[in-house]
């Protein structure tokens, strides 16, 4: 059976929606972060927008500078040139390290977290301090990111109850990715822990401080360190660091 | 001195809005902006200035505001009761708001949301480029009693002018597209999206339009089960419960519910301005039609500061013309309401 992926659908009247795979995975997240950037770089007049999702690329474009066909050909160009699930990250991208508190008060789901993957504690503990993960994209709410993935083992569903509030900077979990949230909402993933970096600043000159592709890991911190890097957060960073990734 | 307007009494849905924010996708924040575009190029033109200034959206109901300058003024989109000092004010047209005065908008006669556009536009300190609130991105302090909105400098004199008024206030038929997942929905589904007669259900806000029908769901295709991926304004989401929801400007930037369609842009404002109860029907028209229709909408939007015309006062609006300039005799600048 011939792979139909990657495939080029219309999205509104001005879209085109490149999609490189229908269930998320490394290599589709990969691709669709590749090839925007390709497309960006491309320099194109006509396109308006681009972003990613998980596994595809949204391209937006004034259908009276560029035409549907011209823009459908040239992405199909563009598509062929390469293999796309094995192309290289863009450049630029930052490595986060992000102080976290796992379990106890900020993480009441975390025992059912633990009972869902079957890792006991330390296992599990230990899975979370050694993740580098991706910022596979940003959505939801401005600056929110899904992070993945998580070994396999994390691949947990969504919950059939929601969550009817989880805070602002909580960690929360499914599926072998982790999500901090943006602002307070409801949620069907399982909340497990909690930082003190605001995805979201609207008083910052960078309101978003992260970019789909950056990577993240998460340094384990206890209830006291958390209080205190939540007292003083002028920057919203939460006691995150950043290095550039090569 | 300085040019502001002051809110005297406000109603929850009244909002900042602008063009909204484009260019944030991949950082998660929608475009957002007037739901009804349509009616920000109005106000513009009406007033001789540019459609991105800011102005207020007025969701159902209004408020009372006091000019603390001569202010210009325009009133667009869904109809609303509107009087100044008890005069009565004629919708989808400008005039003056001399300072001292209270301009009183009440609820819509017909569609959902009304525009206040002032001349200068209104200067509250811009958020990633816009003035507009963004409710969903939680972007925008709500409106409140006894705040002064900042307003910015004027260039233009005249008042006095109306533009015809563009019917999309009642619901109507919609043009729409095929989506990203139209062709994996079967006939027995699209079939009763050209043939059902949609209204506009009480659910919905600046995200959506959820419609409201008789008739069994419309089944999404089996076995579907979607990543989420990019939404665009327009986009005609089928929820779980089978039911077909029109996304407008403040949506999510992505969504994991199949799209059986896309409204195209010039009929968005049917669907903003529909209350709820008004008639929705839907057609699929070709790519080529809807960019023919594309085309004759931005070109409309061109046109629009040509059209305007004096709004011609009948004895009625004239008593009440000369009644304005005697109480307004004392203060200088009225020489525009003689137009």
């Amino acid at each position: 059976m011939s792979d139909p992926f990657p495939i080029i659908r219309d999205i509104g009247l001005t879209g085109l929606l490149v999609t490189f795979a229908e269930t998320m995975s490394e290599p589709a997240n990969r691709a669709a972060l590749a090839f925007r950037a390709t497309v960006n770089a491309q320099g194109w007049d006509g396109i308006e927008e681009t972003a990613t999702s998980l596994a595809s690329v949204f391209i937006n474009f004034d259908p009276f500078v560029i035409d549907h066909p011209t823009l459908t050909a040239r992405l199909e160009t563009l598509i062929q040139r390469q293999d796309w699930f094995d192309a290289a990250l863009p450049e630029g991208r930052t490595l986060w390290t992000i102080p976290t508190v796992l379990g106890g008060n900020h993480g009441p789901q975390w025992q059912d977290t633990l009972d869902a993957t079957g890792l006991d504690e330390q296992t599990a503990r230990d899975h979370i301090a050694a993740a580098q993960i991706r910022v596979l994209t940003l959505g939801f709410a401005p600056g929110q990111p899904y992070m993945g993935e998580l070994p396999e083992v994390w691949n947990i569903p969504r919950m059939t109850q929601l969550n009817p509030q989880v805070p602002g900077a909580s960690l929360v979990v499914a599926i072998r990715q982790l999500i901090i949230f943006a602002g307070p909402a409801p949620t069907g993933w399982r909340h497990i822990g909690q930082t003190a970096f605001r995805c979201f600043r609207p008083n910052s000159d960078r309101p978003i401080a992260l970019t789909p592709g950056d990577e993240v890991r998460f340094r384990l911190i206890d209830e006291d360190e958390l209080a205190e890097l939540s007292a003083n957060n002028p920057t919203g960073d939460g006691g995150a660091t950043r290095e550039v990734l090569p | 001195m300085t040019r502001a307007l002051e809110i005297l009494r406000i109603t929850p849905g009244v909002t900042l809005q602008d063009q909204g924010r484009p260019g944030y996708l991949s950082q998660g924040l929608s475009i957002g902006g007037a739901a009804d575009r349509l009616s920000l190029a109005e106000g513009a033109a009406l007033l001789g200035q540019s459609a991105d200034l800011a102005c207020l959206e007025l969701a159902g109901l209004g408020g009372r505001f006091k000019a603390l300058e001569d202010l210009r003024i325009a009133l667009t989109g869904a109809e609303m009761q509107a009087n100044v000092d008890g005069e009565p004010m004629v919708w989808n047209a400008s005039h003056m708001l001399h300072k001292g005065q209270t301009l009183t908008i009440g609820a819509t006669r017909q569609g959902t949301y009304g525009y206040l556009h002032i001349g200068g536009g209104i200067d509250t300190a811009p958020f990633m480029h816009s003035h507009s609130t963004h409710q969903v991105a939680h972007i925008g302090a709500a409106l409140r009693e006894g705040q002064t909105l900042p307003i910015g400098v004027d260039l233009g004199t005249e008042t006095g002018l109306t533009l015809p008024k563009a019917d999309r206030f009642k619901g109507g038929a919609i043009r729409i597209i095929p989506s990203v997942q139209t062709a994996r929905f079967d006939a027995e589904a699209l079939e009763p999206l050209e043939t059902t007669r949609f209204t506009r259900d009480p659910r919905g806000n600046r995200m959506g339009a959820r419609m409201s029908f008789d008739g069994p769901p419309f089944t999404p295709p089996g076995g579907l089960n979607l990543l989420s991926e990019m939404v665009v304004p327009g986009d005609i989401q089928v929820t779980g419960d089978g039911t077909p929801f029109v996304l407008l400007y403040e949506c999510q930037t992505t969504g994991g519910y199949p799209r059986i369609g896309t409204v195209i842009p010039p009929d968005l404002p049917l669907i903003a301005q529909a209350r709820a109860g008004d008639p929705l029907y839907f057609t699929f028209i070709t790519r080529e039609a809807a960019l023919a229709a594309h085309r004759a909408h931005i070109q409309h939007l061109r046109d629009l500061p040509k059209l305007p015309t004096p709004l011609i006062r009948n004895p009625h609006d004239i008593r009440d013309l000369l009644s304005y300039q005697l109480i307004s005799g004392m203060i200088t600048g009225t020489e525009e309401d003689l137009t």
